[in-house]
């Protein structure tokens, strides 16, 4: 199959311009008459929400959380990339798509790229329209910081609490329609299963987790922004509930799933302290503009960091990369962190993490400062750790934070299966093999606000569909699958918590398909999966019925996809033979050791499709071009 | 640690609850509250008994999911904090801890220890945003904002809507959630346009909604997570006061116009 990105022609600066003149449109009298589904209510699918309310869509929104503002968009810390050059500091759109598709090692689409560069600056003002707190300076103008992978300031950011403020203007954005009937929210529904009629997308099968109830649901087109699939690794700074299940099940129904091995391991996170842990915290990239990253220069130096002088300390990111320093891209960061630590310089307990140390911007800018800046990040460090970081340096460790993969999509946002679009982390989009601070919320906000409103008005404009209705067999079909899971999860009646699978799931992922991967360890995740999904099928404990509120139950059904999920990401992984970015393969490094591509044989998308459960998915690539960056080796010296 | 557990159990919102002891063995001092519990369920589910339901999911303090009363104080006993940011080390061997739901008339019980708080979503559907099309918005920069207005509504933003706030007032009032917002939104000038429809509508939405009236208890300050001020209360009920003499003016003559 010849995966057709549809790219428009021109140069790139024009290519999104024309496109939207191109688009065909739905008139205003006819798009009410257009319902959409849109599942998840982060910021890609509370600002799709929106908007197409906005455009008289008549829009049917699904979360499996009690309130769309949970989303774990929520939870994003640092900031939002805009390339508005406010500080004059030279940054400009082809400054912010240059750096991004260097950032993302030459794996994104140019175009694509370019189009959420140029998007990024309209976020921002809407966002300041809708009433979003974003940090100011006196003179009442918005302020920016920096974030790794670039040498301009151009971050926007409430606080340490970007994620929630963003999300907030989304869902308020979005509420207002459901008060003007333009949005009917379906909360605690969990989608189960994409109904396809004559090879297109035309509604879902969802759970109501209260009843139990299994629920048909009709629409013209289908919206699925429902997130990454970083909880595969079990512990991840993702929340509990983040899973892979609807997008996995859309991928079983035939959307093709490009490069799941591009896992973002992000490199300051609060580090693992025990067998317990069901999460992961991440510190925000921001403290990196503050903070020193360190580890004692001698193996075994065991004194507290504050009596380990200057001259007995590695500043190990600002002597190797003396031009970007501590604010090196996250994949950097994070392998030289696992670098110093496999070399027996790590801190703490474990050994396995390093120093992130405010003393010398306290010292220079004061603690009030550093409080109004990072003040909540300190207070949370605290909370976990029990330690003070105003007087002693945090310890922080990489831990997997963001997935670059996810379903494959065409530059109308649209997957290979007709009708199916997909926004935000759940795509593969704009990232490449590595995703840079601040640039998931732009693009999650690029997608609902301003691609999708476009491009989805042209597919319903341009596609002959009949109607549909929850009584076509097709419903019928995907709803006796869904039921015949969770009967098949309830008569098993095993002892085991699914909770341990996933663990053991994620422990298998972490050493072989971690921060360094190679293909001995590949192909031993690939012999381990299948062994864990297999003892997940007969020993798991199910209590309760599906009729029910049933917690348990949700999980289990969310672990078994995360048990076939795994499985594609290691194969992925196993057949990119190159290092780039957030995948870095042994075998493929440079003599200073770092990521060495394969342009020849690997600068292409990988998109998998579907044969089966324990079956070889069948790999398709979409060639990726570069007219406007020159490919290079990427130095942040 | 070994605790004492006592989870309140409860079939749905018509069935009557009651609390279920469970012990909590081999508690390690650096687990979250939270993690504890998982542990707890894990326990049951390999015993083939039905484990509990509880809710939360970000476990960082932002999403406001979890919703835990410990020892009868929303969130538990330390200051500022959500109960999934709450850690073993604040208890001691050998103690019994009672863990309920947020309780009250606007939340009921869907099963054990989860409630429904849509209430909330419907104060927000009825005037807790700004109004404003996606395409149209004037570059960001072109209305400077004072930046203690802008610090002072990213005060009352940090809301993570959690509603530890009713369930810590004997009235069971929703004030301290709504006024937040009313100042979030307040205090900005992209704000002043909707300003008295806004706190009128929000308002009404939140006496149908069940909750009840403040008389000044100070206990959602208190409870709150995120130590948002009652401040925000003051300013609401000015701006209620106001917008009910002048807004219903206002709003009438607005819709004269062609």
């Amino acid at each position: 199959m010849i995966l057709d990105s549809k790219i428009p022609p021109g140069s790139i600066e024009k290519k999104w311009t024309d496109h939207k003149f191109n688009l065909k449109l739905v008139s205003p009298a006819n798009k009410r008459k257009h319902k959409v589904i849109v599942v998840g209510t982060g910021l890609a699918g509370a600002s799709a929400s929106a908007s197409l309310a906005e455009l008289g869509y008549n829009v049917h929104t699904f979360t499996f959380h009690d309130s769309p503002r949970r989303a774990h968009s929520i939870a994003a810390q640092g900031g939002i990339n805009a390339a508005k050059n406010y500080p004059n500091d030279g940054d400009s759109v082809h400054r912010l798509f240059y750096d991004t598709v260097k950032g993302g090692d030459f794996r994104a689409r140019e175009a694509n790229v370019h189009r959420l560069a140029e998007i990024s600056v309209q976020i921002i003002d809407h966002c300041t329209a809708q009433g979003v707190p974003f940090a100011r300076e006196y003179g009442g103008l918005l302020d920016n910081r920096s974030f790794g992978g670039a040498q301009v300031s151009r971050t926007f950011y409430s606080r340490g609490q970007t994620g929630q403020q963003l999300l907030l203007g989304a869902y308020q954005s979005m509420m207002r329609q459901v008060g003007a009937g333009q949005v009917k929210l379906h909360v605690r529904r969990e989608f189960l299963d994409l109904v396809l009629v004559d090879g297109q997308a035309r509604g879902i099968i969802a759970r109501n987790l209260v009843t139990g109830a299994l629920e048909r649901h009709e629409a013209d087109a289908v919206v699925l922004a429902t997130g990454g699939y970083g909880r595969a690794f079990y512990l991840s700074t993702n929340a509990v509930g983040c899973n892979v299940t609807a997008t996995w099940r859309a991928h079983k129904r035939g959307a093709f799933f490009a490069n799941p091995c591009y896992t973002q391991i992000h490199p300051t996170c609060i580090p693992v302290s025990g067998d317990h842990q069901s999460k992961l915290t991440l510190m925000s990239e921001s403290l990196r503009n503050d903070g020193r990253v360190w580890v004692p220069k001698n193996s075994g130096d065991k004194r507290p960091p504050a009596q380990i002088p200057e001259s007995e300390r590695f500043y190990f990111l600002e002597e190797k990369y003396p031009s970007f320093g501590n604010l090196v891209p996250r994949d950097v960061a994070s392998r030289n962190a696992k670098t110093v630590c496999d070399q027996g310089l790590g801190v703490g307990a474990s050994g396995l993490a390093v120093y992130l140390d405010f003393n010398d911007a306290i010292h220079r800018l004061g603690a009030g400062k550093i409080k109004e800046k990072y003040g909540n990040l300190f207070h949370m460090y605290a909370k976990i750790t029990a330690d003070n970081p105003y007087e002693t340096p945090m310890r922080i460790y990489p831990a997997v934070h963001y997935t670059m993969g996810g379903l494959w999509v065409d530059y109308n946002l649209m997957s290979n299966v007709p009708g199916l679009h997909v926004l935000g982390e759940a795509n593969f989009s704009d990232h490449g093999a590595n995703r840079l601070g601040a640039s998931a919320l732009m693009q999650g906000l690029a997608d609902g606000y301003f691609v999708i409103p476009q491009t989805l008005g042209h597919y319903l404009a341009s596609t002959k569909m009949g109607k549909v209705t929850v009584d076509h067999a097709a419903f019928a079909d995907a709803e006796r699958g869904v039921k015949g899971q969770i009967d098949k999860l309830l008569s098993i009646k095993g002892k085991r918590p699914a909770m341990e699978f996933h663990r053991e799931l994620g422990k298998v992922l972490w050493n072989d398909c971690g921060m360094a991967r190679n293909e001995s360890g590949l192909k031993h995740a690939l012999e381990e999966i299948p062994k864990i999904r297999e003892r997940f099928w007969k020993e798991v404990g199910v209590t309760g019925n599906g009729q029910d509120f049933n917690q348990a139950m949700e999980e289990a059904g969310r672990v078994a996809d995360f048990l076939e999920f795994g499985e594609l990401l290691v194969r992925d992984a196993l057949t990119r033979r190159e290092s780039c970015g957030g995948h870095f393969r042994e075998e493929f490094q440079t003599p200073e050791g770092e990521a060495r591509r394969d342009d020849e044989n690997f600068s292409h998308v990988s998109a998998w499709e579907f044969k089966g459960v324990g079956q070889v998915s069948e790999l398709h690539k979409e060639p990726l071009t570069f007219d406007n960056v020159h490919l290079t080796q990427r130095s942040y010296k | 640690m070994n605790l004492k557990l006592r989870i309140w159990r409860q079939k749905d919102a018509k069935s009557a609850g009651r609390f279920q002891e469970i012990e909590a063995k081999n508690i390690a001092a650096d687990m979250s509250f939270l993690e504890m519990l998982d542990e707890v369920n894990n326990d049951l589910i390999r015993k083939g008994e039905e484990p509990f339901s509880f809710e939360s999911d970000c476990r960082e303090g932002i999403c406001g999911t979890c919703s835990l009363v410990v020892n009868g104080l929303p969130h538990g006993p330390e200051k500022g904090t959500t109960v999934c940011q709450l850690f073993m080390r604040s208890f001691k061997d050998g103690q019994t801890i009672s863990v309920e739901p947020w309780r009250a008339r606007a939340f009921p019980v869907l099963r054990d220890l989860v409630t429904d708080r849509s209430g909330f979503d419907r104060i927000i559907a009825a005037g807790g945003f700004i109004s404003v099309n996606t395409g149209g918005a004037p570059d960001a920069n072109s209305l400077p904002v004072r930046k203690c207005d802008a610090d002072a509504a990213m005060d009352a933003a940090a809301c993570i809507g959690c509603g530890a706030c009713v369930a810590a007032c004997p009235n069971a009032s929703a004030m301290l959630f709504v006024a937040a917002k009313v100042s979030h939104l307040g205090r900005l000038p992209q704000g002043q346009p909707e300003r008295e429809r806004r706190v009128l509508n929000m308002v009404a939405k939140m006496d149908e909604a069940g909750f009840g009236n403040c008389s000044n208890h100070y206990e959602c300050e208190a409870a709150c997570p995120k130590e948002i001020s009652v401040e925000h209360i003051a300013r609401m009920n000015r701006d209620y006061g106001c917008s009910s003499l002048l807004g219903s003016e206002r709003e009438s003559k607005d819709l004269g116009g062609g």
